[in-house]
C-alpha cells in the first residue's frame, strides 16, 4: 500500500476510535514551565487538591535544584526545556504524520518485519487496536483476582486511598531535579496493584494498555506488589520509538511488600534526539525480591540507574542491564543497591556495547548501612567496544558502614578483536555477520532473561546496527 | 600428480602486516586432490604463517607469488570467501566466543553459505549436527557450550574437528593441531580426521606440525620440510622419520651456510 493511502486510512481510524470532539479535548500548555502551567495540567486532569499542592511543591523543588553535572552532558538541555510543551493531550500527539517519521526509522521497522499497523503505533501515529481483544480477556481474569492494572490517572481517580498511601513514597520529589520535574508535570503511566498471595503467570504489559493515555514524556508509574504476591511487568519495546519530543523524564516507583516477588522488564529504543532521564526505584521489604531487567538503546543521552532499597530483613534485589551506545549516543546507566537491613543480598550485572563514537558509562552505587549484617552484594560490569573510537567508563561507588558484609565488584572491558573476527570469517561469515554474532554472544546472559519475542527482536536489531560498523 | 593440483603455491613471499621482515621467502607447493601433505619445520620457520596466509589472516600480507585454489587466486579473496570456496583452517589457538553456543555458531556459518533468499532448515541442521557429533564420538551437550569458552586444550581442538566435519571443506589446513595435546587427546583428534577422510576421500589435508608423532596417527602421502621461509626438502613419509632422528639442526646449518655464501 502506498504511504499516503496508509495515512489517509489512519486518519479515519483515529476519528473512529473516539478522539472526535476537538473543541473539548484538544489541549496543550504553552511552551516552558511555570506555576500557571502546573495548575492547568492538574485542572485538566480534574485532580484532587492534594495532588495540585504536591505538584506545586515539586515545581519549587525543581526550580531550586541546579542542573546535575556529575553524569552525562546536560548543558544543552536548559534551552530545550524552555521550548518544550510540558503537557499535550494524547489526542494531540497523534497529530504527527507518517511523512515526518525519519526514513531510517521506517527502514528499521521494515527490516524488523513489524506489521504496518504496529509501525504507526511505534511512530506515535496511532494506537494498538488488535491487542484490545487479548487484553480484555486477560483483564477480566486479573480483575477476578483483584489485580488493578490501570492508567496512573485512573489509579488516582478510582483508588484514591491506596494511591495516596504509596505515591511518592519511594521517589520523593526532593530526590533529584528530574524526579521533582516529573512530580510537577507527570502525565501517563501505569498504576498496578497485586493483592496478597496472587501469582500472575502472564506478564502485565504496558503495551496492552495503550488505548488509554499512552506513555508520555513525563510518565509516572506506581506499582504495589502486596505480601507474597508474584508478578512480572513489561514495558517498552526493542523497535525504535519515534517521537517529535526530545525529552523524556519518567519516574517508576515500586513497593514490594514482605514475601512478594516482582520483576520489571523494560526495553527502550528512543530516537537519537532524545534526552532520557528516568528515576526507577523499588522499596523491597522483608523476604521480598525485586528484579529489574533494563535495556537502553537509542537516545542522545540516557541517564538511568534502576535501584533497589532493601529495607526488610532477607530482601533481595537484582539489576540486569544492557546498554547500547551507537554513534553520537551516550548511555550513562547502571544500578543502585542500598542494604538497610540484615541478611539482604543483591546482584548487579551490567553490559554495555559502544559503537562508532558512542559512549557508555557504568555508574553504580552499593551502600551497606551499619546493622545490615551478613549482607552480600556482587557487581559485575562488562563493556564491549566495537570500534577504536568507541568509549566506555566505569564509576562504581561503594559505601560500606557494616563490617560484617561482603561486597564484590568486577569490571571488564573488551574489544571486538581481529582474532575473533578472523576466526568467524574463516568459517564463512561476513565481517558484519561475525560482528553481530560476537555482540549477541556478549549480551546473551541478559537476553536469555527476556521474553522470547523481545530477545528475537533485540537480536535482529543488533544485526541491523552492526551493518556499517566495519572499517 | 595426474590431475591439476587443488592448491598450487608458487613463489609465495609474505610478511607480518606493517613490518619489513619477510617470513615466507618464496614457497612453492602443490597439493593434489585427496592427498595428505605434512609441513614440518622448527619454530619460527614460517609454517604457521603459511597456514594463515592461505586462510587470509589480516595480520599477514602476501608480498609476492601466487596461491591458486582450484585455479582461483585466493590472495584476492576475503577470508569468508575462501571459507565458502572450500578452504578450512583448523586453528592452532582457537578463539573464544563467549555467549555463542557451538550449535548457534555452526548454524550461522552454514547460513552464511546460502544465497540471500534460501533458509537453513533448523531440523535438518539439528540432524546434521547430531550425526556429525555421533561420528566423532562426542556428547550432544558439547554443542550447547559457548565456543571455546573455558575449554581445555583438547576440547578446543575437538571443536575444530567438529567444525570441519560440519562444514566439509575441500581443503583442510591444520595448524599445529597437535600442539599442547596429550597422547589421548591427540588420538581422538587424529581419529576424527581419519574418519572424515574415510567418508570424504577427496578431502585434501595440509598438516602443519613441529613433531613427528602426529604423523603416526595421520599418515601423510608427502612430507615437506620448511626452514627459514622456504621448503628445503620434499619427499615421502620417510622424511619425517629422518627428521625425528636427526632433528632440524642440520637443515638450519645448511641454511646459514647458504646465506653466508
Amino acid at each position: 500500500m502506498p504511504q499516503n493511502e496508509v495515512i489517509e486510512g489512519l486518519g479515519l481510524d483515529e476519528y473512529k476510535y473516539g478522539f472526535v470532539d476537538e473543541e473539548q479535548h484538544v489541549f496543550r500548555t504553552r511552551p516552558g514551565l511555570d506555576e500557571e502551567i502546573v495548575r492547568q495540567i492538574s485542572a485538566q486532569k480534574e485532580e484532587p487538591e492534594w495532588m495540585l499542592e504536591f505538584r506545586l511543591k515539586a515545581l519549587k523543588i525543581y526550580e531550586s535544584k541546579p542542573m546535575p553535572t556529575w553524569g552525562g552532558d546536560l548543558s544543552e538541555l536548559e534551552d530545550t526545556l524552555d521550548q518544550i510543551y510540558f503537557y499535550v493531550r494524547p489526542s494531540e500527539r497523534m497529530g504527527t504524520s507518517w511523512d515526518e517519521v525519519p526514513e531510517n526509522i521506517k527502514r528499521t521497522y521494515e527490516r524488523l518485519g513489524i506489521p504496518e499497523a504496529e509501525q504507526k503505533v511505534l511512530a506515535g501515529l496511532g494506537a494498538q487496536y488488535e491487542s484490545e481483544m487479548v487484553y480484555h480477556s486477560l483483564k477480566e481474569e486479573w480483575e477476578a483476582q483483584g489485580v488493578i492494572f490501570d492508567s496512573i490517572e485512573d489509579g488516582l481517580r478510582k483508588h484514591p486511598e491506596l494511591f495516596r498511601k504509596y505515591f511518592a513514597t519511594v521517589v520523593p520529589p526532593g530526590d533529584n531535579k528530574f524526579a521533582a520535574l516529573n512530580s510537577a508535570v507527570w502525565s501517563g503511566g501505569s498504576f498496578v496493584y497485586i493483592p496478597p498471595g496472587v501469582e500472575l503467570d502472564t506478564p502485565l504489559q504496558a503495551y496492552f494498555r495503550v488505548n488509554q493515555e499512552r506513555m508520555g514524556q513525563f510518565e509516572r508509574t506506581l506499582i504495589i506488589a502486596d505480601e507474597n504476591s508474584r508478578a512480572h511487568y513489561i514495558e517498552g519495546c526493542t523497535a525504535p520509538v519515534y517521537s517529535t519530543e526530545s525529552f523524556h523524564s519518567g519516574v517508576i516507583e515500586i513497593v514490594v511488600l514482605p514475601g512478594a516477588h516482582f520483576r520489571y522488564t523494560t526495553i527502550q529504543n528512543w530516537s537519537n534526539n532524545m534526552y532520557n532521564l528516568v528515576t526507577q526505584r523499588a522499596l523491597v521489604h522483608r523476604g521480598a525480591a525485586m528484579e529489574w531487567l533494563d535495556g537502553n538503546l537509542g537516545s542522545k543521552l540516557t541517564m538511568k540507574y534502576p535501584s533497589c532499597y532493601l529495607v526488610g530483613e532477607g530482601a533481595h534485589g537484582s539489576i540486569l542491564s544492557i546498554a547500547y551506545a551507537g554513534d553520537g549516543q551516550h548511555q550513562d546507566t547502571g544500578g543502585k543497591v542500598v542494604h538497610a537491613a540484615p541478611n539482604t543480598s543483591s546482584t548487579i550485572v551490567s553490559k554495555s556495547i559502544s559503537k562508532g563514537h558512542g559512549r557508555s558509562s557504568y555508574r553504580g552505587l552499593c551502600k551497606v548501612y551499619e546493622g545490615a549484617v551478613n549482607s552480600r552484594s556482587n557487581v559485575e560490569c562488562d563493556a564491549l567496544l566495537i570500534n577504536e573510537t568507541s568509549r566506555t567508563d566505569t564509576y562504581p561507588y561503594i559505601e560500606i558502614e557494616e563490617k560484617r558484609a561482603s561486597v564484590g565488584h568486577e569490571a571488564t572491558v573488551s574489544k571486538v578483536g581481529d582474532e575473533q573476527l578472523f576466526y568467524l570469517m574463516s568459517r564463512g561469515m561476513s565481517e558484519e555477520e561475525a560482528m553481530a554474532l560476537i555482540v549477541r554472544g556478549f549480551i546473551e546472559p541478559i537476553a536469555k532473561e527476556l521474553p522470547l519475542e523481545y530477545a528475537v527482536e533485540l537480536n535482529k536489531l543488533i544485526e541491523l546496527e552492526m551493518e556499517g560498523s566495519v572499517g | 600428480m595426474s590431475q591439476s593440483p587443488i592448491l598450487k603455491i608458487s613463489g609465495l613471499t609474505a610478511r607480518v602486516a606493517d613490518e619489513d621482515i619477510e617470513i615466507l621467502k618464496g614457497v612453492d607447493l602443490e597439493l593434489g586432490e585427496g592427498e595428505i601433505h605434512a609441513i614440518m619445520g622448527p619454530n619460527g620457520s614460517g609454517k604457521s604463517t603459511l597456514a594463515k596466509v592461505i586462510a587470509g589472516h589480516p595480520g599477514y600480507e602476501a608480498t609476492g607469488g601466487q596461491v591458486l585454489f582450484r585455479g582461483e587466486d585466493v590472495l584476492e579473496m576475503e577470508p569468508d570467501e575462501r571459507s565458502q570456496a572450500g578452504i578450512f583452517l583448523a586453528f592452532q589457538y582457537p578463539v573464544e566466543i563467549p555467549g555463542v553456543s557451538i550449535a548457534n555458531f555452526l548454524r550461522t556459518a552454514l547460513e552464511a553459505r546460502l544465497d540471500g533468499d534460501e533458509e537453513l532448515d533448523l531440523f535438518d541442521f539439528q540432524d546434521l549436527l547430531l550425526e556429525r557429533m555421533e561420528m566423532l564420538d562426542m556428547d550432544p551437550s558439547f554443542a550447547e557450550r559457548p565456543v571455546n569458552d573455558g575449554f581445555s586444550g583438547g576440547e578446543k581442538k575437538r571443536n575444530e574437528i567438529l567444525q570441519m566435519a560440519v562444514l566439509q571443506p575441500l581443503l583442510a589446513v591444520m595448524d599445529e593441531t597437535d600442539s599442547g595435546l596429550d597422547i589421548d587427546a591427540l588420538r581422538v583428534v587424529a581419529n576424527g580426521v581419519n574418519t572424515l577422510r574415510k567418508e570424504h576421500p577427496e578431502m585434501t589435508v595440509l598438516l602443519i606440525t613441529h613433531y613427528q608423532r602426529l604423523l603416526n596417527y595421520i599418515r601423510p602421502d608427502y612430507v615437506h620440510v620448511m626452514v627459514d621461509g622456504r621448503i628445503v626438502r620434499s619427499g615421502g613419509p620417510e622424511v619425517a622419520l629422518e627428521l625425528e632422528e636427526q632433528g632440524y639442526a642440520d637443515w638450519k646449518d645448511k641454511e646459514q651456510e647458504a646465506a653466508a655464501v
